[in-house]
C-alpha cells in the first residue's frame, strides 16, 4: 500500500503539469521540430515541396554570399541597437531611480507606455517622422544647424537601428532599473564619505554593480532585435532585408518553404548560441554581484 | 575645548520639524551615543554631521571650523552604516583601500595600511573575500576597518550592531569599545538600544521627538533621569503619584502608606520614580499584592499591584525564600534611591 502511495506521489507532479506540458509540446516543440525537418526538404518551382532529406537549402545558405550579407546585416543592426539602448537606457534608468515619487511614476509610464502600443503603429510613427527629405526629424536637425543636407533614414540601417532602439528601450530600462533597486540605498553616501566625487561614484561604484542588469538587458534587446520583423519590414522596406524578413519572403512570396525554414532555423540556432554563451560568461564574470 | 560642536541645530522637512534646538559639545576622543526610539531624530542629526543632510538652522563645527560649508566628500569623517553599505563588487581589501585610493595614498603604503586595518578588526587573511561571502559580523568589521583606515577626525556609527544576533552584538560591543579606546577616535554612535548606549559610551544624549531630553554619563542618565521619558526609556522604572505635605512639621512625602521626610523645594502633588532593583520587601511601607513572579536565573521579577498602581520589583536570587503570587506585602525603598519630579 505504501509502495503504491509512493508511486502515486511520484506521479503527482507530472499529472499536475501535464496540461501545461502538453501545450508547450503542442505549440512549441512540435512546430519547431517540423520547421527543422522542413529545412531538409526539397522544393521546386513546379513540383512544390518534396519530403526528402537533402542539404540543398543549407548548402545554399552557407555558400551564397547573399545570405551572409543578410545575416551580417541582421546582427550588425542588433548589435548597434543593443549598444544604443545600453548607452541611453542605463543613464535613463539611473535618473529615473533617483526621481521623487510622483515624477518617477509619470516617467515610468512614459518609458513603459510604448509597450502598450502595437510595434507596427510605433514603427509607422517613426516612418512618418523620418519620411523622406522633408521628414520632421530632418527638418528639425537642419533648422538646428546640426546637419546641412537631409540624412536618409527610410530604407537605411541607420533608420532601422533608431526605430528598433526606441521599440527596445523599455526592456533595457527595466532591466537596469531592477539592478538599481538591488543597490544599497546608502552606497553612494558611503563612497562619498570616503572622499569619492560624483563621477568616481558612478564609474567605480554604481557602474560595476548595474553591469549585470545592463548585460541581461542587452541579451533581451539583442535577441529581440535580431529576430524583429515589423520594424525592419517597415523601415527597411523590401530591399533592405534582415533574417526575419528574408524567411518571411521565402515562405510567403517565393513559397520556398524549405529554404525559409532553413533561414529561420539558422537564426534561431545562432541566437540560442549567442544568448546562452554570453549568459554563461556574464554569470561567471559577475558571480560576486549576483550572489 | 569642544572638538565637535553642534549649536542650535534644527532640521525641517516641509512643515515637519525632525530635529530641533540640538546643542552638544563633544570632547576629543570621547565616545558619545544618541539614544532614542525610532523617529526621534538621532539618525537625522548624524546625517547632518556627515553632510548627507543640511541643517535648516544652527551650526556644526569641527575644531572651530564650520563643517556645513565643507562638502561631505571632503569632511574626512568615517561612517559605518546600518546596512554596512559595503561595495559588493570589491574584495574586503579593495573596500578598505577605497578611501585611501581617493586620498591618493601611494600603493605600497595603501597595502600596508589596509592589512593593518583588517588585522585590527580581526580579519587578517580575509583580504580577498567578497562581502557577500562573509557573515554579518565579518561584514560589520570590514565596514569598521573601511571607516577607520582613513584616520577619520570623527567616527560616526549608525546603528552598526542592530543587524547582528544578540551574542555577536555583545562581542562586537566589547571589541568596538576596545578599538575606540586604543586609537582614541572621537566617536558618535546612533542607537535605539539602551544597553548598547550604556555599555559603550562616555556620555549619552537621550532624544525624543527631535529634542534632547538629557545629556549625561550612563550612570547619571540611569540614576538621575531628567524626565519621565528618560527614566522610562533607560531600563524599567516605577512611577508613583505622591504628595508633599508641608502643613505638618517636619514636612513629609507621602505615597500611599509609605512616607519619608520631604526633600527641600517642591510641595503638593509630585511623581516619584524608583528603579525596580531598589525596591525591597519590608514589614511596613506601600501595601501591595504580588500578581506574578517570574524566575530569571540570577534574579526574580515581581509584578505587584500596589496602592499607587502597578509596580515592578527585581530581587537578587540570593537563596532566600521569596514571596509567592497572591501574597500581601509591603514595598519599601531608601528615600535617596528615589527621583522626585513635579507633576507634568
Amino acid at each position: 500500500m505504501s509502495a503504491s502511495a509512493e508511486e502515486r506521489n511520484a506521479r503527482t507532479p507530472w499529472a499536475l503539469t501535464a496540461p501545461a506540458l502538453m501545450l508547450f509540446v503542442g505549440v512549441l516543440l512540435i512546430p519547431l521540430a517540423m520547421t527543422v525537418m522542413l529545412s531538409f526538404h526539397d522544393w521546386g518551382q513546379y513540383k512544390g515541396i518534396e519530403p526528402v532529406f537533402i542539404l540543398k537549402n543549407w548548402h545554399e545558405i552557407v555558400t551564397d554570399p547573399y545570405y551572409a550579407e543578410m545575416f551580417g546585416r541582421t546582427f550588425r543592426i542588433a548589435i548597434l541597437t543593443t549598444l544604443l539602448t545600453a548607452v541611453l537606457g542605463a543613464p535613463e534608468a539611473y535618473i529615473l531611480n533617483r526621481m521623487g515619487g510622483r515624477w518617477k511614476s509619470v516617467f515610468l509610464l512614459v518609458i513603459l507606455g510604448p509597450l502598450l502600443i502595437s510595434v507596427v503603429a510605433r514603427t509607422l510613427g517613426w516612418a512618418l517622422l523620418f519620411g523622406g527629405n522633408n521628414g520632421l526629424v530632418n527638418k528639425l536637425l537642419m533648422s538646428a544647424g546640426l546637419i546641412r543636407a537631409p540624412i536618409p533614414f527610410m530604407f537605411t540601417e541607420t533608420g532601422m537601428v533608431i526605430a528598433l532602439a526606441h521599440v527596445m528601450m523599455p526592456f533595457m530600462v527595466l532591466s537596469v532599473w531592477a539592478a538599481l533597486q538591488r543597490l544599497d540605498p546608502q552606497i553612494e553616501n558611503a563612497a562619498m564619505s570616503l572622499g569619492a566625487g560624483p563621477v568616481t561614484i558612478i564609474r567605480r561604484i554604481i557602474m560595476p554593480q548595474i553591469m549585470p542588469g545592463v548585460l541581461s538587458g542587452a541579451i533581451i534587446v539583442f535577441s529581440l532585435s535580431a529576430s524583429a520583423f515589423a520594424t525592419p519590414a517597415i523601415i527597411g522596406g523590401r530591399r533592405l532585408k534582415v533574417a526575419a524578413t528574408l524567411a518571411y519572403d521565402e515562405f510567403l512570396n517565393t513559397l520556398d518553404w524549405p529554404l525559409g525554414a532553413a533561414v529561420a532555423t539558422l537564426l534561431l540556432a545562432a541566437l540560442v548560441l549567442i544568448v546562452v554563451g554570453s549568459n554563461a560568461l556574464i554569470e561567471r564574470r559577475y558571480a560576486e554581484v549576483f550572489r | 575645548m569642544a572638538y565637535l560642536e553642534l549649536e542650535g541645530v534644527a532640521k525641517q522637512f516641509g512643515a515637519q520639524t525632525v530635529v530641533d534646538d540640538f546643542s552638544l559639545a563633544v570632547g576629543k576622543g570621547e565616545f558619545i551615543s544618541f539614544l532614542g526610539p525610532s523617529g526621534c531624530g538621532k539618525t537625522t542629526t548624524l546625517q547632518m554631521i556627515a553632510g548627507f543632510l543640511d541643517p535648516t538652522r544652527g551650526a556644526i563645527r569641527l575644531e572651530g571650523k564650520d563643517l556645513t560649508a565643507i562638502h561631505p566628500a571632503k569632511r574626512g569623517l568615517g561612517i559605518v552604516f546600518q546596512s554596512y553599505a559595503l561595495f559588493p563588487h570589491m574584495t574586503a581589501a579593495e573596500n578598505v583601500a577605497f578611501g585611501l585610493e581617493m586620498r591618493n595614498v601611494p600603493r605600497g603604503e595603501r597595502t600596508e595600511r589596509v592589512r593593518a586595518a583588517l588585522a585590527m578588526v580581526g580579519l587578517a587573511g580575509y583580504e580577498e573575500r567578497h562581502p557577500r561571502r562573509m557573515s554579518g559580523g565579518q561584514q560589520q568589521r570590514v565596514a569598521l576597518a573601511r571607516a577607520l583606515v582613513i584616520k577619520p577626525s570623527v567616527l560616526l556609527l549608525d546603528e552598526p550592531l542592530s543587524n547582528l544576533d544578540a551574542k555577536l552584538r555583545e562581542e562586537m560591543q566589547i571589541e568596538l569599545r576596545q578599538i575606540q579606546r586604543t586609537i582614541g577616535t572621537t566617536t558618535v554612535l546612533v542607537t535605539h538600544d539602551q544597553n548598547e548606549a550604556m555599555s559603550l559610551s562616555d556620555r549619552i544624549v537621550v532624544m525624543s521627538q527631535g529634542r534632547i531630553e538629557q545629556i549625561g554619563t550612563p550612570q547619571e542618565t540611569y540614576e538621575k533621569p531628567a524626565s519621565a521619558f528618560v527614566s522610562q526609556f533607560l531600563g524599567k522604572t516605577n512611577d508613583f503619584a505622591a504628595t508633599i505635605d508641608r502643613t505638618s512639621a517636619p514636612a513629609r512625602l507621602i505615597a500611599g502608606s509609605w512616607s519619608a521626610p520631604a526633600p527641600a523645594g517642591r510641595s503638593g502633588p509630585v511623581t516619584i520614580s524608583i528603579r525596580p532593583e531598589r525596591i525591597d520587601f519590608g514589614d511596613a511601607g506601600l501595601s501591595a499584592k504580588i500578581v506574578t513572579r517570574i524566575f530569571q536565573g540570577n534574579h526574580w521579577l515581581f509584578q505587584c499591584d500596589s496602592e499607587c498602581g502597578p509596580a515592578t520589583v527585581i530581587r537578587q536570587n540570593d537563596g532566600r525564600s521569596q514571596p509567592v503570587e497572591g501574597e500581601a506585602i509591603h514595598l519599601t525603598w531608601r528615600p535617596e534611591d528615589m527621583g522626585v519630579r513635579g507633576v507634568a
